[in-house]
């Protein structure tokens, strides 16, 4: 009997190369396969030269995330049941440069999040007092938790209509890791981070569109965590603005 | 074809390679140790895609009232089958504590008592709930908030996806290592006068594993290469609960937590190991520590090959399994501690742990061995130093406890950034013609590699030979002629990959390439590994013969240390420190009442 295969066209680009193109490539249709599987297949039998990040296969280092038929998702986190019979079209995910057939450049993401001093900042001088843990109850450690779950896949900014046109927009993932250090009871640098949010070109224009949160495969609701950050900074920040004599530490 | 113009080489004073949770602890204590120093992380992914980033469990420190120092650094070196380092399991104790609150201070959501405090949890061969966790994701919590604790240190400049080809060596010092930058195919020096290894371990040499595709040993089979002995290799851990098919890790915290494993009966078959016996799950004092499904990975793995051979397994499309049960515990308090496990068990199993039961079966997960260490992490090379998995200081010995691991990461990765500090500015970088050489000699194996005629044999061809070979002759069991054909077989395939040709002539993020060079470095590993279980004839932890099935300490109280040679490693023995815990029996499973003599200094 003829094994059953489906059809993948693969975005394929080589700076040095050639021209940007699609090339077809037929696998094995497995029921318990990712997408990822069937890339691999084609990368170790067929074709050597496709190239693509990948690592830990369980949906948690973040490398993986592509277009499949053009939705911004993990590869290894979609199976080809869902996509039967295809063809399933492969591409590198939206917004960004492409560095090589299916491997884009994130430079611009790491340093927006370097922007938004994703660390815990002190003022006072007990950092390095390591004899006792600051104490957060479970209560307060719930108020960030689903925003510190962000595994830097990308997703949320290949399906962000803003990032695609603001450039300087520090985009879902930053912001949300930004309210997620806002939030945390032990950190005392929300100053510093809402004048990086709030001068930022683009957050204004984020509405509740929250193509972010639908597409963020760890539910972090960066959109939920933008539109709090908003609510709850605005008003705050205008007042330092306006008032910067008054101690609001 | 790669570029191979003649670029300025990058200098540091500090390189690590490396940017999973050692390397970053490393770097950041390089930084805090002198804020003049320059330092380069060189890593072949963005540091937070690291394999730090799937521990799930936890991490091990003395943190509450009914905990002591004694009883961590017993269940160390009981649980390491007497073959840690005693006076490194000390130092690692010790210092577990601060680097854990260290974290807390910098960021990581541990999850925490109702007072604020903390939380513990128990966890394999532990005989006192001292893991702390977040959630069932504390890897990628650690990960997270040392990287992005990282990026307040202006000094650290990060070459994120340069995979790192060679180290550099002059004046019999390491002075850097030669890296190709993935985006360009530039094949460049990075100088510096100290290095710290922190590349992991490197599972990828087996076919059936937690590990991710990154984890393929590099840092090791380098240091090698420059002469460096590797330590223990021969011992490599089996945890017992991975998901059949993708050996995805299902967390050894879902049995802290409660969870039992149970075997085509319906039993709980650990009972017939000398594991202890069983309580009902309704008894408080279910899970108990040290006993039945807490007992150490070595001997979880193994029972499950036991009761494969008594025919008491499930057969499966992906081999057999037994089952892990967790329902008793109720959604509230899965989705509470364990919700990854709910989550990668819906996603890759297609059931639901809640209802259903899980499939289960040994899968290798971690090596104990590694680039042999002292207790800086310095060594035998000058200015090379290691920590992490791909480092043996040795703290695991002949088996790891559970959540033991990270804290090592950040125990040891501090200490060799400290120690790597202090000496880096000690010396400067030799100008001498023996570094071009070296890059040379990077450049044109990498050149040859590309330039072979195409239609020779295929990667995947000679890395699953590879993996098969090992797991047919260095499993869970081993004996002279398994482990005989096995360093046969990898002699072949060191031949083999000479003949193999790459379809990817491109400069620009050729991972075929990189494949490539990861793939020669596993061979060389496969082999340290192969001889030094071949030569080790006792049983002995994770290392078990079955032509050898009893502990030899007359023998093998002694580390295997495996050095590269043209031909096969060549195997010596170093003594093991021993400083207050001699010898003794391994025994889990002990009543209650027996728990406080289990834990003593002996």
């Amino acid at each position: 009997m003829k094994e059953t295969t489906i059809q993948l066209d693969i975005y394929r680009y080589r700076p040095d190369w050639d021209a940007p193109g699609y090339q077809t490539y037929e696998v094995p249709y497995r029921d318990d396969w990712v997408v990822l599987d069937a890339l691999n297949y084609v990368k170790e039998k067929i074709d050597g030269s496709l190239s693509y990040r990948w690592s830990c296969r369980m949906g948690v280092c973040g490398s993986c995330g592509m277009q499949v038929n053009g939705e911004p998702t993990l590869t290894c986190a979609t199976f080809l049941t869902d996509l039967y019979p295809g063809p399933v079209k492969v591409e590198p995910l939206n917004n960004f440069p492409v560095e090589r057939d299916l491997v884009v450049d994130l430079t611009s993401f790491l340093e927006k999040l370097d922007h938004v001093s994703p660390y815990i900042v002190r003022k006072e001088d007990d950092e390095n007092d390591l004899t006792s843990e600051y104490s957060q109850t479970p209560a307060e450690l719930e108020r960030y938790k689903q925003f510190s779950m962000c595994i830097n896949c990308m997703l949320c900014y290949a399906a962000c209509p803003v990032v695609g046109r603001v450039d300087e927009f520090l985009g879902p993932a930053a912001l949300a890791l930004a309210q997620r250090y806002n939030l945390d009871s032990r950190d005392q640098g929300k100053n510093q981070r809402q004048d990086v949010m709030f001068q930022n070109e683009g957050i204004w224009e984020c509405t509740f569109v929250g193509e972010c949160s639908t597409v963020c495969p760890k539910h972090v609701d960066p959109a939920g965590a933008i539109q709090q950050a908003k609510l709850e900074g605005a008003v705050d920040y205008y007042k330092r603005l306006l008032t910067p004599w008054v101690d609001r530490s | 074809m790669p570029k191979i113009d003649r670029v300025e080489e990058i200098r540091h004073d500090v390189i690590i390679i490396g940017g999973g949770g050692a390397g970053l602890r490393a770097a950041i204590a390089v930084a805090e140790t002198n804020p003049d120093l320059s330092i380069g992380l060189v890593s072949k992914v963005y540091p937070m895609r690291s394999h730090t980033v799937v521990a799930e469990g936890g991490m091990a420190a003395v943190a509450k009232p009914n905990d002591a120092r004694e009883f961590h650094i017993y269940d160390t070196i009981s649980g390491s089958d007497w073959l840690a380092d005693q006076d490194a399991v000390e130092y690692f104790v010790d210092e577990a504590p601060r680097e854990l609150i260290q974290l807390e201070h910098w960021g990581c959501p541990w999850n925490r008592e109702d007072s604020g405090q903390v939380a513990v949890r128990p966890f394999g061969g532990m005989q006192i709930e001292r893991t702390w966790y977040a959630a069932d994701k504390t890897g990628f919590h650690v990960l997270h908030t040392l990287f992005q604790t990282s990026l307040r240190f202006q000094q650290i400049t990060r070459h994120d996806e340069w995979f790192a080809t060679a180290l550099l060596t002059a004046d019999g010092r390491c002075q850097g290592c030669v890296a190709i930058e993935l985006r360009t195919g530039e094949i460049r020096a990075i100088r510096a006068n100290a290095v710290i290894m922190c590349t992991g371990g490197g599972g990828r040499i087996f076919p059936f594993t937690t590990n991710g595709a990154i984890k393929t040993g590099d840092g090791m089979a380098l240091a090698y290469r420059a002469g460096v002995p590797l330590k223990d290799m021969e011992f490599v851990q089996y945890h017992p609960t991975g998901l059949p098919g993708t050996g995805i890790l299902i967390t050894e915290a879902s049995r802290g937590e409660g969870g039992i494993l149970l075997n085509n009966q319906g039993r709980r078959y650990l009972e017939n190991y000398d594991l202890g016996s069983p309580l009902s799950l309704t008894d408080p004092k279910h899970p108990q520590n040290r006993t039945m499904e807490l007992g150490p990975r070595d001997r979880l793995s193994q029972a499950f090959m036991h009761e494969q051979a008594a025919g008491h397994t499930f057969k499966g499309p992906y081999g057999d399994y037994v089952h892990l049960d967790v329902r008793h515990l109720g959604e509230r308090h899965i989705d509470a501690r364990i919700p990854f496990v709910r989550e990668l068990a819906k996603n890759y199993a297609g059931i639901d742990p809640v209802k259903d039961l899980i499939p289960v079966r040994p899968v290798v997960h971690y090596m104990m061995g590694g680039i042999d260490t002292d207790l800086d992490g310095a060594t035998a090379l000058p200015g090379l130093y290691a920590a992490g998995e791909c480092a043996c200081v040795s703290i695991n010995g002949a088996n790891r406890l559970g959540s033991n691991s990270l804290t090592e990461l950040v125990v040891f990765g501090a200490r060799a950034g400290r120690h790597a500090a202090t000496v880096a500015q000690k010396h400067s970088l030799s100008d001498t013609p023996e570094i071009n050489h070296q890059l040379e000699e990077s450049r044109s194996r990498i050149s040859d590699l590309q330039n072979r005629p195409k239609g020779g044999e295929r990667l995947a061809d000679v890395r699953d030979a590879l993996t098969t070979a090992m797991e047919a002759g260095a499993g869970i069991f081993r004996d002279e002629t398994s482990l005989a054909a096995c360093c046969d077989t990898l002699r072949d395939l060191r031949k083999q990959m000479s003949h193999v040709s790459l379809d990817d002539t491109s400069s620009v993020y050729n991972t075929e390439l990189t494949t490539a060079l990861e793939l020669e470095g596993m061979i060389d590993i496969a082999e340290a590994l192969a001889h030094s279980a071949r030569h080790r004839t006792e049983s002995r932890g994770s290392h078990q013969r079955t032509d050898y099935v009893t502990r030899d300490d007359d023998h093998f109280l002694k580390h295997s240390l495996a050095f590269r040679t043209d031909s096969d490693p060549r195997i010596e023995y170093a003594d093991v420190a021993i400083t207050h815990w001699p010898p003794g029996k391994r025994t889990y499973g002990a009543k209650p009442d027996q728990k406080e003599n289990d834990g003593g200094n002996q």
